[in-house]
């Protein structure tokens, strides 16, 4: 079944090391990456941070009572140590799986990109060049610091990012050319175009991707709606009560503060996790075509896909009311998700081999 | 591609841009001023309170929770405008596998777009003194188109798929 499907699709050519080719590895690498980074982070570093944050409020208020200035100071210094790692370790997460999806939709475009193959190329080892870059710029501002740096306020691990971030404008500006170009006329036609086999697999990702959405949507418009006012009394409200002097139980409003912003956070990862993953398994239902398996393995990946994609934010919800269990499962759902995607991955692998070893050329 | 499809592709990419314009406004001319206001308001409050200069303490308190209510809308304003742009733009490629008639699927494109930039819209006319009870109602339409949009676009591919 695979063979056929294969030959039919090979007449499109996906040609060796093309901008498509690079753009849909570098993508689901990227997408990965980033997943496995949030996983760790999630794991390791989220829940030690939160606690910090909150006891080093709590130092705050006790320096408030013994009347020490600079002991506030101090421990607001601290907090905003713990912010700066807890904030540059989730950009890192989102910005490795954000410039995945956008690799995959520029894949995806590439047969509309009217330039010369060479310079999509060179486009596309920008843009993932870029890719790479940010996130780990990113990821270095809270361990570089202003080391050697000559800039007052800006460090190197700074620049790095924003170079990766030119990179990626720099990038993107050559594929909107591209796409002007065609919109006015001009053809190369050097990638294969979309095409839909409208497989089981397809319908599966392209449903399942607009039901997760919705949910997203929906449960942003209940937390919206519900909690987010509610939420942000409540800070207030615990802030007054860490700066009452009379307050004898000050660890404990602390937690309290902790406690709320872990509420929060679930609520934050639920519903972007919910949409970002809506939005993933749109765009892989795009590339079931290229990857070549048998017809019930790739029902099989896309059945593990959207397990682990609905399993990730519904424990993640969860997390709050049944504890380290739901944790658990939740980094078991992110996992699935990532061997789904590994799975895909050979998938495509397998195809450009064999359009390779045909000698399918554009 | 289909006049449905189209009005995603390029509503979507018009949208996008529009959410990265604010964001570049944003980032440079007033994320920086209120991330600062925020962190000195806080820290303002316990420095106030370390002095028992209470009503001072209170009043930074204040600011600092005015603020955040602020800044927590604006930043959600902008990256809900783009990552519905993102939405369309995605879904704009498929739009014709939609189980529906054109006309149906143009009246859902147009929901969404219509959601799109009215509910982000209505986040943002939060922070503007007076006009809350207006936002909450444009915030209310909002989300509501885009949720039957997307609930349209759930059963159309549901119905191409039994159709097929």
């Amino acid at each position: 079944m695979a063979g056929t499907a294969f030959s039919s699709i090979a007449a499109t050519g996906f040609a060796p090391l093309s901008a498509q080719r690079l753009l849909l590895f570098g993508g689901i690498g990227l997408i990965v990456a980033g997943m496995l980074f949030g996983d760790v982070f999630a794991v390791f570093v989220l829940h030690q941070n939160g606690g910090q944050t909150g006891e080093m409020l709590a130092a705050a208020a006790q320096a408030a009572a013994d009347r020490d200035a600079p002991g506030v100071r101090n421990a607001f210094a601290s907090v905003g140590g713990l912010l700066e790692d807890r904030g540059t370790k989730i950009d890192t997460h989102v910005h490795l799986t954000d410039a995945g999806y956008l690799a995959l939709l520029l894949a995806l475009v590439q047969p509309y990109v009217a330039l010369p193959s060479r310079r999509k190329k060179r486009l596309a080892q920008i843009f993932l060049a870029g890719s790479v870059m940010l996130p780990v710029g990113i990821f270095l501002i809270h361990y570089v610091g202003l080391a050697y740096s000559p800039f007052p306020v800006i460090g190197w691990a700074s620049v790095l990012a924003d170079a990766g971030g030119a990179l990626l404008i720099l990038a993107l500006l050559g594929e909107a050319w591209g796409l002007w170009k065609y919109f006015r006329g001009e053809r190369t036609d050097t990638e294969p175009r979309l095409r839909f086999d409208n497989s089981w697999a397809e319908r599966a990702l392209l449903s399942g991707g607009a039901l997760l959405v919705l949910a997203g949507f929906l449960y942003g418009a209940y937390y919206a709606a519900f909690d987010l006012y509610h939420h942000e009394n409540q800070e207030t409200a615990i802030l007054k009560r860490l700066l009452d002097f009379n307050e004898v139980a000050r660890p404990s409003v602390a937690n309290e503060y902790g406690s709320l912003a872990a509420e929060r956070a679930v609520a934050v990862a639920a519903h972007s996790h919910l949409i970002e993953f809506g939005l993933l398994a749109m765009l892989l239902s795009f590339i079931q075509p290229f990857v070549f398996l048998e017809e019930q393995w790739k029902r099989r990946w896309v059945v593990t896909f959207l397990t682990g994609s609905w399993a990730l934010p519904v424990f993640v919800l969860l997390e709050m009311k049944i504890g380290l269990l739901a944790g658990g499962m939740a980094d078991f759902g992110g996992l699935l998700v990532v061997v789904a995607l590994i799975a895909m991955l050979v998938g495509v692998l397998r195809y450009t081999g064999h359009a390779d070893a045909v000698g399918v050329r554009p | 591609m289909s006049r449905s499809g189209r009005l995603l592709l390029v509503g979507g990419i018009a949208l996008a841009a529009a959410g990265m314009l604010y964001g570049l406004h944003y980032a440079l001319f007033i994320e920086h001023q209120t991330l600062e206001h925020m962190g000195e308001s806080l820290e303002g409050a316990f420095t106030q309170a370390a002095s028992e200069n209470w009503a001072n303490a209170e009043t930074s308190l204040t600011a600092y929770a005015d603020t955040k209510y602020k800044y927590v809308r604006q930043v959600d304003a902008h990256s809900h405008w783009i990552g519905l742009a993102m939405l369309m733009i995605v879904l704009g490629a498929v739009f014709d596998r939609v189980g529906f008639s054109e006309r149906a699927r143009y009246w859902l494109a147009v929901l969404l777009l219509v959601g799109s930039v009215l509910f982000p819209f209505a986040v943002l006319l939060q922070t503007a003194s007076g006009g809350k009870v207006l936002a909450s109602v444009l915030a209310v339409v909002g989300a509501a188109c885009v949720t039957i949009a997307l609930a349209g676009a759930a059963v159309g591919f549901f119905r191409k798929a039994s159709a097929d």
